[in-house]
Order: structure tokens, then sequence, then C-alpha cells
């Protein structure tokens, strides 16, 4: 069968912030660039980051970018790679100023300068008082910086592939990546986009778990079609939970309802996160808040009927600042709970949020892999976002700082892709065997007969991840969920469809999404399983303490074998001293 | 509940129909929630959908008559049997989802982007609370389609009428007091469709999801078009 073919300099896949930023850079430099999104760009799941973005300006505290560096280096519990946290942090500024003459609509304070809030883990003087470093346009930030991005493209005349599904990387003999098959979900015909460099923008995996904070397309397609490549997946144990999501629900409440003032309390009215932060209090880090709240409803002061929630207390604030600088999560909280936040507190509980694993990469975006003597580049393929693990978030990642990550990175990873551009002139000839293992896979979904339903697998996993992956863990229970895991792997082979219709089908689409978050979950609880230590947020019950001498390495998982392998953290940023490993409290 | 879905697949289906589901419904179920039980029940079924919480815009539907988001509606406050349709004016792809091609064009076309002329400073642009707060309003939009698609007037010149998306994001810039491209925004809508075919009917500010007013930023270009002329 002849597939169709289209070529192209470079194809982008996923068009979220990471995405629309590298192809932003590309198309300027007059490269040929096509972006592939399995949803209309501006609904890709940046479009929901709430609370804002950092970046040392000083418009409100003073602050500076070295002080930023040290926040997101304690703030990743010392698994984070310096040099490219030092990159990302002096980066910082102007980037925000970019988005902001790019047209974002930022809130502003007085003096006509861009509004900053103070978020969870910010320090000045390398951790003194409370910072004000997170740049916001109320709590839409993402969807204000994802329609700039998205406009900038319109104006560049980017090239859209929209509402097109990626399948597999496709490669020639010398392991060069040469694009992707992807799938028209309109018409449900394969089309090979043949490109000489290939750059993996297609976001995290929050759908992992049963209750998250993640839009239903959070499926981490792109690291599972880098597993599949034969690409290892790095620091996948550690997964965020947000301390406020909706409890029960999910939806999210930005981390800039605590940085406006608001805290939380328990059962008893009790403000607990003064005995867990002395110092930082709700505005600790994501994951010493996510432990507190697990902690208090474990011990019994757990609000509501069950105990199974906190309440986050925002009526103190005035509805005049919560409508102004927040409200988003203000209708969130009517339209989801029937509760207005300037009367009454929201049930909030740890909900799954964000993967700080995924393809391992380089500070320009290149992706690495170890070999017998150091490490190479894939010739050819890029990533960078959530999706990526550069690492700037370690075993933590910051509020604020995953805005920031996916437009530097973006760009950066645009600008390295027009140096390869220049070396690597002519598109190279596809090895036919990467095209037809390709198509198979997307074929299997063809294959007719009795079975299980892929939405009750989905919902298998899901559950399985959330109670045997969860905000604690032991090994006991890590290598149960991780035999439950394996077991719904061999389940896969059963599901079929009973829709084999081609046009829209979007049955067959979760089935391919459901693979993939198959492949990750199976990365996530091996690597969990492995770790014995506590570092962020992967919290070991069995191996309470942080184990420098053993484990201050990322994991690397392969999908072959299921097998873990480990390299060192850089910890040598690039032009100032390094910040050793010190005992981490706020 | 009784839901009555407007079905097609034209790969089997000679003309659409109505199928009817029948579902236990919770408290608090959103309309997302259910029409996601009656896919499990029956995987024919489709629809876009991604973030459920009212930002991504993918879940715009006609609901007992009214254009909104099935994320955002509560299955108990809708009167029963639940009718579904796609929304109306646009071509039928499948089941609820449309080809929202022309949609988008006309936001492509009103020039979405900031224009500035002069060179640009090395730090932010500065804007006072009361200038950023002109775009209260304006730029909250997720281009969810529901207005557009609810205006007689983009109904009949669906070619030429800009509809009230697409002008609502014009007047956002024309509202900016960094953007410089008023001038030319104003000279691209001149004429008796793009803008002109608005006649105030309001149906896009009725069923706005994110409470945006459409008809006012309509309103305000017009204003300044003829502010321009004299």
């Amino acid at each position: 069968m002849s597939i169709a073919r289209r070529k192209f300099d470079t194809l982008v896949i996923g068009a979220g912030g990471g995405g629309l930023r590298s192809a932003l850079q590309l198309a300027r430099a007059d490269a040929k660039v096509a972006v592939v999104s399995k949803v209309f760009p501006t609904r890709s799941h940046t479009v929901a980051a709430q609370g804002g973005m950092n970046a040392a300006l000083a418009n409100v505290l003073p602050d500076n970018w070295h002080w930023h560096m040290y926040d997101t280096i304690k703030g990743s519990d010392y698994l984070g790679d310096q040099d490219a946290i030092e990159y990302m942090c002096r980066a910082a500024s102007n980037i925000v100023v970019e988005l902001e003459h790019a047209g974002v609509p930022f809130s502003r304070l007085d003096n006509g300068k861009i509004y900053q809030r103070p978020f969870g883990g910010q320090s000045q003087n390398f951790g003194g008082e409370q910072a004000a470093r997170t740049c916001a346009a109320a709590d839409r930030t993402g969807h204000a910086i994802l329609h700039t991005l998205y406009q900038q493209n319109i104006k560049s005349k980017t090239h859209f592939f929209d509402e097109y599904f990626a399948i597999d990387l496709v490669k020639d003999k010398e392991g060069f990546v040469l694009g992707a098959l992807v799938l028209e979900i309109e018409t449900g015909e394969p089309l090979l986009i043949e490109a000489k460099t290939t750059l993996l923008a297609t976001g995290g995996a929050g759908q992992l778990f049963r209750t998250n904070t993640n839009a239903t397309i959070n499926t981490g397609d792109g690291m599972a079609m880098a597993l599949r490549a034969g690409i290892p997946l790095q620091d996948m144990e550690f997964f965020q939970f947000h301390p406020t999501g909706i409890a029960g629900r999910g939806m999210l409440i930005t981390e800039g309802a605590r940085g406006e003032g608001g805290y939380l309390i328990n059962k008893d009215g009790e403000r607990f996160m003064e005995r867990y932060a002395p110092h930082a209090k709700d505005l600790a880090s994501r994951d010493v808040v996510s432990r507190a709240i697990s902690t208090e409803v474990r011990e019994g002061r757990g609000c509501g009927p069950d105990g199974h929630h906190v309440l986050l207390k925002l009526d103190h604030l005035g509805r005049d600042v919560l409508y102004k600088r927040l409200p988003g999560i203000c209708q969130t909280s009517k339209t989801f709970m029937r509760i207005d936040p300037a009367e009454e507190p929201i049930p909030v509980f740890p909900t799954a949020h964000y993967t700080m694993g995924g393809i391992p990469t380089n500070r320009n975006g290149q992706v690495i892999v170890p070999t017998e003597t150091g490490q190479e580049s894939i010739p050819g393929l890029y990533a960078v976002g959530e999706c990526a693990c550069v690492s700037v978030h370690g075993a933590n990642r910051l509020g604020g700082n995953s805005l920031l990550d996916i437009v530097i990175f973006g760009r950066a990873a645009g600008n390295d892709i027009v140096k390869y551009l220049g070396e690597n002139r002519y598109h190279r000839q596809l090895d036919k065997d990467s095209v037809d293992k390709a198509m198979e896979h997307l074929q299997r979904w063809d294959k007719k007969g009795q079975g299980e339903k892929v939405s009750t697998v989905k919902h298998d996993l899901q559950v399985v991840m959330e109670e045997y992956c969860g905000v604690f863990r032991t090994e006991e229970v890590l290598q149960e969920g991780l035999n439950k895991v394996i077991e719904i792997e061999q389940r896969l082979h059963n599901v079929h469809l009973t829709d084999h219709s081609k046009i829209f089908n979007t049955a067959r689409i979760e089935a391919l999404e459901l693979e993939n978050l198959v492949d990750i979950a199976l990365a996530t609880v091996a690597s969990a399983l492995a770790r014995h230590e506590s570092r962020g947020a992967h919290s070991r019950i069995d191996y309470p303490a942080r184990d420098d001498q053993q484990w201050l390495k990322h994991s690397l998982f392969y999908k072959e074998g299921q097998k873990l392998d480990y390299k060192p953290v850089t910890l040598k940023p690039i032009s100032v001293d390094s910040f050793p490993p010190k005992e981490r409290v706020y | 509940m009784r839901f009555l879905i407007y079905r097609y697949n034209p790969e089997v289906d000679g003309k659409p129909y109505m199928k009817e589901y029948r579902l236990d419904v919770g408290r608090g179920m959103m309309l997302r929630d259910a029409l996601l039980k009656i896919k499990e029940m029956d995987e024919t079924f489709s629809f876009r959908h991604s973030c459920g919480e009212g930002v991504c815009g993918s879940d715009a539907m006609n609901i007992n008559g009214m254009n909104g988001l099935a994320c955002l509606t509560s299955v108990v406050s809708l009167k029963e049997p639940i009718e579904i349709r796609p929304v109306p004016g646009m071509p039928v792809i499948r089941d609820l989802v449309v080809d929202m091609s022309q949609f988008y064009h006309h936001y492509r076309a009103i020039k979405p982007y900031m224009m500035v002329h002069d060179s640009e400073p090395e730090v932010e642009y500065l804007q006072t609370p009361a200038q950023r707060e002109k775009l209260d309003g304006l730029y909250e939009c997720i281009l969810c389609g529901c207005c557009s698609t609810a205006c007689p007037s983009f109904w009949w010149n669906p070619d030429k009428f800009r509809g009230p998306a697409a002008l609502l994001q014009a007047y956002r810039f024309m509202a900016d007091s960094r953007d410089q491209g008023t001038f030319e925004r104003l000279a691209d809508l001149d004429g008796p469709y793009r803008l002109f075919r608005c006649h105030s009917i309001m149906n896009c500010v009725n069923v706005c999801p994110k409470g945006l007013n459409p008809t006012s930023a309509i309103h305000n270009i017009k204003k300044l078009m003829l502010k321009d002329m004299v």
C-alpha cells in the first residue's frame, strides 16, 4: 500500500507552548516547518496553566536570576542538572519580555510593569525571605501565552496539521530520525511526514492516574514513541502531585491562590503547614505540601464526612482581590463545587499533575542517550517541555517553572535545529522497515474479534497507578503495582475495537493512547521500585531519607527488557559555582 | 435520564438520525461526563473534548437547542429528554464533530496578533492597570465557536461575515494600548459584510460559556470606525 508523503525541514509534534515556540523560531529562520497536533493548537494543555511563569524581573520584590537558580535546584532536591537550570534562569527575564512584546496580556502593577506574585519554593538571597517571581496574567497565564504563541505562528505562516495523531518515529539505517508516520483523524488515512529534524513536544502523561488535573489528551504519546524507538525515559519515578486539586474531581486550583495569601486548614481549623514548613508555610515546595496534606488526612485530621480532604481558605482575601487576581479558579469552584471561594473554603487534595521525567535531552533540546563510553545525541531528534527531561525540575518542579521551561527550551531547540539544518542540507533515505513497523503498529487496531474494551483497561490502569504509585510508596506496594501493570500490558493483546470506521474514529485514537499510557506506567513504576531513597516527589516510607551517596543520579528506563540504567547528575553549572546538595528545609 | 443524540457516520449512515440513550445521572455530573459514559456503552459515538474545565474549548455543542460547552453544563439542570446536536451551521464530519475550517479562517483573517511599527525596547512595554483592564472580557476567548455558530448572520454569510468570535479578537487588539494596528484593522473590516452583517441579535452573548460580550466589542469597532471617518 502506498502512503501519502509530505516533506519538511522540521516536523514538530505537539502544539503546546514548547512546540509552538520552537516552530516560531524555525519559521522566522525560514525553515519549512510542519506542526502536527492531535487537537487544534489552542486546545493543547498549556492552555490550562494558571498561576504564571517565573522570571527574576524584580518588579515587586528584590530578585535576581541566581536566587531563582538556587530555588530551582533546592526545589529539585538536587536532582536537577545545574547547567540547564542556570541557562533557564538566566534567560527567563528576556523571554518574558519577548512574550510581552508578542502580546501576552500580563496583569500590571500600578507603575505599568508586569505583575508578579509569590509562589511556592521562592526565596530572596538563597533561602531568605519569600520572593515574588511569578509573572501572571490573572490566573489564566497558560491560556494567554498559548494563544499569543499560536497568533505569532499565524503571523509567521507556520504550516499546521491540525488533528493529526502521531503513530511512530521513522528512521534510516544509521539511526537518524527522519520524521514520523501520522494519522489524519478526520479521514483515518495515514500520512508519512519526512523531515530532516523531528521535535517531540507532546506534553505529559497525567492520564496515568484516575484523579488528575490534566486534560484527556495528556497521554504521553511522545514519550512512548521515544520508548518504542529504543530511547530510554529519564527519572520517570518523579511524578508531581499538586497539593490543591479539587478533592475527588481533580480540577486545578492554582498555587497562586496561596501566593495571594490563601492557606490550608484541617478539620480543627488549624493552619497545619506551620508544623511542616515553619518558615515558608503554605508556600513550601509542592512535594512538601502534598505530603503534609496526605499526612493530615491519614492521621484523621481531614475534613468532610469521610475526612478525605483539607480546605483551602481564601475568603479572608476579600471578593475584590479574588475576582481580580483569581477569576478563573473562582469560576471553576462555582461551576464544579457550587462553592464561592469568597464565602467558603474549597475542599482540596493532592492530585496527579506533572511528569518531571521524560525523554533525556541536553539544554539544546537534543535527545541524548548513553553509550559505552559516555553519551551521544540521536541525530535529528529533539524534545522539549513536559515530555522531555532536561533536567531542570529534577525530583520536584517548582510552580511557575513549567511555562518557563517550555518557552526557554522551545526557543533553544529551535536555534539548535537551525544549526543542524545548516549542516545537514539534504533529506536522507528512509529505511522502509521503519515505516513498515509504524504501519503495523497502526494496523494492529484493525484486527477484529471479541475482547476487552479500551475504556475498561484504561480505567483499571489509572486505578492501579493511583493506588500503587501515589504520594507515599513502599517496596511491597510498588512491587504489587508493577505486577499489576504487567498484567494490564498482557491484557492489551486482548483489547479489540468494535468501531473500525475511518472517519473521525475517536475510539481508535483512544486505543493508541492507551498503548502509550501502559508503556509509560511501566517506566514509572519500575523506576520507582528501584529507587531506594526519598527525594522530591518520590517518597518511600521504607527509605525515608535522601541518599546522595547511592542515589544522586538520574534513572533511565528502557522498554526492551524493562532495563534500568543510571547516569550522573550535572552538578557543574555553566558559569557560577555549583550548589552542592544540602539538607532541604522550608 | 433520557438522552437523544445526533448521530451520523457518513461511511454507514445514509442520513443523520437521533439515537436514544438512557443513563443514571449522579449529582454534580457534567454533560461531558455523561457523554463519556455513553461512549463507554457505544464506542462508535464521536465528539471532541479534552480539558474538562472550560479552557480548551473543544466540546462546544448544541444542548437542548442552545450552544454551550458540555464540560461546564450540569446534567441535572437540563430538561428531559436531553437533545444533543452538533453546533448549527457547520458541515458535520461525524456525530457531534463539525468542520471548523471556516471559523478558523475568519480568526486568522482578522490578523490576531500584535502589530507594532516602532522599534522594541529591551524591557516590557508599560501598561497601566486601567489600560490592561480594557482587555478583560476580550482576551479570555477560548475559540470554542459557540457564539459564531449561534449567529443567524453567520449562518447566512459564513464566507463573508467574520462572525462574533473573530470580531471579538479583532477588538481585543484594537483595545490594547500596545498595539498600533488599529487603522489597518479597521480598513480590513470595512465594507458591507465582514463587520456590518452584525445586527445585534445578541445570540453570541447569550451562549458564550466564558461570559464574554462579542456584540459590545463589535459595537465598539463600529464606533472606532465612525470616529476614524470624521
